[in-house]
């Protein structure tokens, strides 16, 4: 038995996750000039979500410093605090170590407190230089959106109904300063947006609580509520007036409603009541009611009627009767259309609605889809070899069944595949940090510009491709990108620009990390390689060639080993990452105008394209990515090399040959390579290599079976397959293959093999 | 076939009993465990795998899944001959592993009182390879328990 209790945090976590990535952006909108209310807003309900969440698991630390964090963004929304480049940074700063402390809270482990006291400082140096007046103007945190709203009600009130009674909290805020915390008779104006319903929240459970500081009494103002003819059911209708007679000061009554900030309108107004309001305004409520839908348009966003069915607990059984017909579309409620709130700052905000329409599936599940999919493409196969096999017409309905049996497998496949795939913006936001982070260790300040987030690729390419980005991306701001002081010497902007993109080509995803640095210093690179031994000092070399030597182990240019990079861990880490994916990855630089670093990865790692080979009587794939070309022996193509080695002729090179069969250990060399047949296979490094096999049956796309998982790791097989006669077949993998490769491929005279 | 293995083993096994499948491998008679057994199924070609030890037939096709047999003779260093349709594949869990074995032919479902196993005999010269975890005798003849483990391909050992 599980947890619930586990469940439910790991669920939080989730969450948190996506607010984090909903913080980050709001900050990038905030960074790229958007500062409308509802951007802030954003950016504050996440940490204060996450806060919430937080203490109700009693992560402390995390609490502690979404506070600070909250506090300082609260600022901001009241627009005490300007979100200027220097206050953003250090919010930017604010979400990296909330990020961590989520980490390390989810992993129950501990971020050292030199971590994240520098800047919680900073953070609450933001409050402090508006600190003085935050006291004062703290009870007027929520004025201006309440203030929005009583004018909004005014108007209303006022253009729509001129027989309604005139309005107690009016006369109430004036007097809001000399009543503040004095206790006396508080009145609320509450007015829930549909998305307090969307949410989950009701009213009355709030109204429960209020009534716990003092005595409450509510009314409910439906006068917006249009006839049944006209009754749209996904907008907020009611609002309430609650009179609350309490010593309760505002701070606690704002508590109460914390959870509804931001979905609905309230204020909070002070003073005596004349106690006639809350019993005797009724009837002319009542009796006002029916005149509202002709006049009263522009009130239909006030309140929802998610309320009718709550109301009557609390008010008068005036509203019974419309609570019967209403309720049923209460529950037809759904996101599609969120009630347009009156203050215009919500206005702008995007329809929550996008956020209602994904599914949190277990990724388990999904891999079990992804493996039955497979199952049936496999099926299909057979089934085609076996229908294929009968001497059925080609145009007997078999076939065209099949046929589009054969389609509808294919797009299922498709279909399943692209449920693992996520858009990459996670990963560029994580780039978005290390940019920050690197910038501010070497002093370069750079700007970091992404294109084409929302490119889809497998889960898993994501998983497996941070490393390798954050090694790139900390390339490019430590050795792509100038000093600033030698960038404005060269005439360029003093800010370093790196540009990550991606893009789907050609059924291969590409993603580009380019900076528009100094391009890369050939002469020095090859100085270097030619000190460290890794090319002869007197061999010629392209600029391609050159570029490539990056990629060499051990091969690092930077002239002081700083803390960001040039610790030996280098290009090869990467490039061999990336391979590992199935991918490839390419240079090029300009010099003067910058270096990019194109990735080429497949879409998914649970099929790949691969060409069906025969060898010593066994069926083998090899990956299509890998073979270059391939050839036909003749005689003079083949050239001896060692007592027991040979090289193949390609036009003007020489490759070595490589026996499959021999290799795999199915079989000694054969007696004559003329006629064999060759894959030419290509290296990353340009290097390459002939691969002799028996015969080429079919290219094809095969679904990948990891063999690792069932029997271990074989040198020089990546996984296996299953062909459409139900047949296994191992999934080649020449890199490891060739590079383990003994060349043997001549037999010794009078010599038995050995092995 | 296996459910119905199983679930006769269940109504039947009560605690002092073991449930045994017996075999037949290199003329020699083995049993393993029932509980450890998933399924019997018939010799189907395997593929081989490079660089594998000799008993290790290779991989086929277990409905989808990728499945490693173990040449049961050649893993018990006893005569064996190319591998013929009236073979099967005794698939079994080790260590939360499928792995199959290819026998000669499965004989009986035995069910022994636990008391009436035996530890063998400890053999200087199989110190290094003991397949055989208990011994029984049963209507005269000795039955004896294969231990799965020993078994098993280098690979998954390691790995598990």
């Amino acid at each position: 038995m599980s947890d619930p209790m586990a469940e439910i945090r790991a669920s939080f976590f989730v969450e948190c996750e996506e607010l984090l990535e909903a913080l980050q952006d709001g900050l990038q909108a905030m960074e790229g000039g958007e500062s409308d209310p509802e951007t802030v807003n954003i950016v504050f309900r996440a940490v204060h979500s996450i806060k919430g969440g937080a203490g109700a698991f009693g992560l402390d630390r995390l609490v502690a410093f979404a506070h600070v964090f909250e506090t300082a963004l609260d600022e901001v929304r009241a627009g005490r605090l300007e979100a200027d480049a220097a206050n953003l940074s250090v919010f930017f700063r604010g979400g990296d170590i909330l990020s961590d402390l989520v980490r390390t809270s989810r992993d129950s482990t501990n971020l050292p407190e030199s971590e994240t006291d520098p800047v919680l400082k900073e953070l609450e140096a933001l409050v402090g230089d508006v600190g003085g007046e935050a006291d004062v103007e703290e009870v007027a945190d929520f004025e201006p959106m309440a203030l929005d709203f009583s004018f909004d009600d005014d108007d209303a009130a006022g253009d729509a109904d001129p027989g309604l009674p005139s309005l107690p909290p009016l006369d109430g805020l004036d007097e809001t300063e000399e009543n503040e915390g004095t206790g006396g008779t508080v009145t609320v104006h509450f007015r829930p947006h549909m998305g307090l319903y969307e949410s989950g929240n009701d009213p009355v459970p709030l109204f429960r609580s209020l009534s716990e500081l003092g005595t409450l009494s509510a009314e409910c103002r439906w006068e917006s509520l249009p006839t049944l003819s006209e009754y749209e059911g996904k907008v907020a209708f009611l609002s309430w007036t609650l009179h609350l007679e309490t010593d309760a000061d505002d701070e606690a009554i704002r508590e109460v409603f914390e959870f509804a900030e931001g979905r609905c309108d309230f204020e909070i107004s002070r003073g005596e009541v004349n106690p006639s309001t809350t019993a005797l305004d009724l009837p002319p409520l009542e009796a006002s009611a029916p005149s509202e839908p002709a006049s009263g348009a522009d009130l239909t966003d006030v309140a929802p009627e998610g309320m009718l069915s709550a109301a009557p607990d609390i008010a008068p059984p005036t509203i019974e009767p419309a609570s019967a017909p209403n309720a049923p579309a209460v529950e037809e409620a759904d996101a599609a259309k969120p009630a347009a709130p009156p203050s215009p700052a919500a206005k702008s905000a995007p329809p929550a609605a996008t956020a209602s329409a994904t599914v949190r599936v277990d990724l388990e599940r999904i891999d079990r889809l992804v493996n039955l999919v497979g199952e049936l493409v496999i099926n299909q196969a057979m089934l085609s070899q076996s229908v294929g096999q009968s001497e059925l017409p080609s145009n007997s309905p078999v076939h065209t069944g099949l046929d589009e049996f054969m389609q509808l497998t294919r797009d299922i496949q498709e279909s399943v595949m692209m449920i693992r795939a996520q858009p990459v913006k996670s990963l560029f936001q994580r780039m978005s940090r290390i940019v920050r982070e690197g910038s501010a260790a070497v002093g370069k300040e750079v700007r970091l510009v992404t294109t084409g987030e929302a490119t889809e690729i497998d889960k898993t390419v994501i998983e497996r491709l941070a490393d390798p980005l954050t090694h790139m991306v900390r390339n490019a701001v430590d050795h792509g990108l100038e000093s600033n002081d030698d960038r404005e010497a060269a005439g360029k902007p003093r800010e370093g620009r790196i540009n990550l993109s991606a893009a789907h080509r050609s059924g291969r995803v590409v993603i580009d990390v380019s900076d528009d640095g100094g391009g890369i210093n050939r002469e020095k690179v090859l100085a270097k390689a030619i000190e460290k031994g890794l090319v002869p000092a007197d061999q010629d070399l392209s600029d391609g060639e050159i570029d490539n030597l990056l990629f060499m182990p051990g091969f690092s240019t930077a002239d002081e080993i700083s803390n960001l990079s040039g610790r030996g861990v280098g290009m090869d880490v990467v490039r061999n990452a990336i391979t590992a994916l199935g991918g490839r990855i390419s240079i090029q630089s300009a010099p003067g105008a910058g270096t990019t670093f194109s990735i080429s990865l497949p879409l998914t790692l649970a099929v790949l394209d691969g060409m069906v080979v025969q060898s010593a009587g066994e069926t083998l794939v090899v990956p299509l990515s890998a073979i270059a070309e391939t050839l036909t022996l003749t005689e003079n193509d083949i050239r001896a090399l060692g007592p027991q080695t040979t090289v193949v002729q390609v036009r003007d090179n020489f490759v070595p040959l490589i026996d499959l069969a021999t290799e795999l250990g199915y079989s000694d060399p054969r007696e004559s390579y003329v006629g064999a047949i060759v894959l030419l296979i290509a290296f990353e490094d340009g290097s390459r290599s002939a691969l002799a096999i028996d015969a080429i049956e079919d290219q094809r796309q095969v679904v990948i079976k990891g063999l690792e998982e069932s029997y271990g790791h074989i040198p020089g097989v990546a996984a296996a397959t299953i062909l459409g006669d139900g047949q296994i077949a191992l999934i080649l993998d020449p890199a490891d293959l060739i590079l383990n490769a003994s060349g043997r491929s001549r037999r010794l005279p009078n010599l038995q093999a050995a092995g | 076939m296996v459910e119905t293995l199983e679930k006769n083993a269940e109504v039947s096994s009560d605690q002092n009993d073991l449930e045994l499948l017996t075999f037949r491998t290199g003329n020699h008679e083995y049993s393993v465990d029932i509980m450890s057994v998933r399924e019997i199924r018939g010799w189907t070609r395997a593929t081989s795998l490079p660089h594998a030890p000799n008993y290790v037939r290779g991989v086929i096709n277990l409905r989808g899944t990728v499945l490693p047999v173990v040449d049961l003779s050649m893993r018990l260093g006893l005569e064996t001959d190319e591998p013929s349709d009236r073979n099967v594949i005794i698939v079994v869990d080790i260590l939360g592993r499928t792995v199959g074995m290819r026998v000669d032919a499965v004989s009986d479902i035995l069910s022994v009182p636990r008391s009436s196993l035996q530890a063998p005999p400890g053999m200087s010269a199989d110190e290094d390879q003991s397949f055989v975890s208990a011994l029984t005798i049963i209507e005269g003849r000795m039955v004896r328990v294969l231990d799965l483990v020993s078994v098993l391909p280098p690979g998954t050992e390691a790995a598990a």
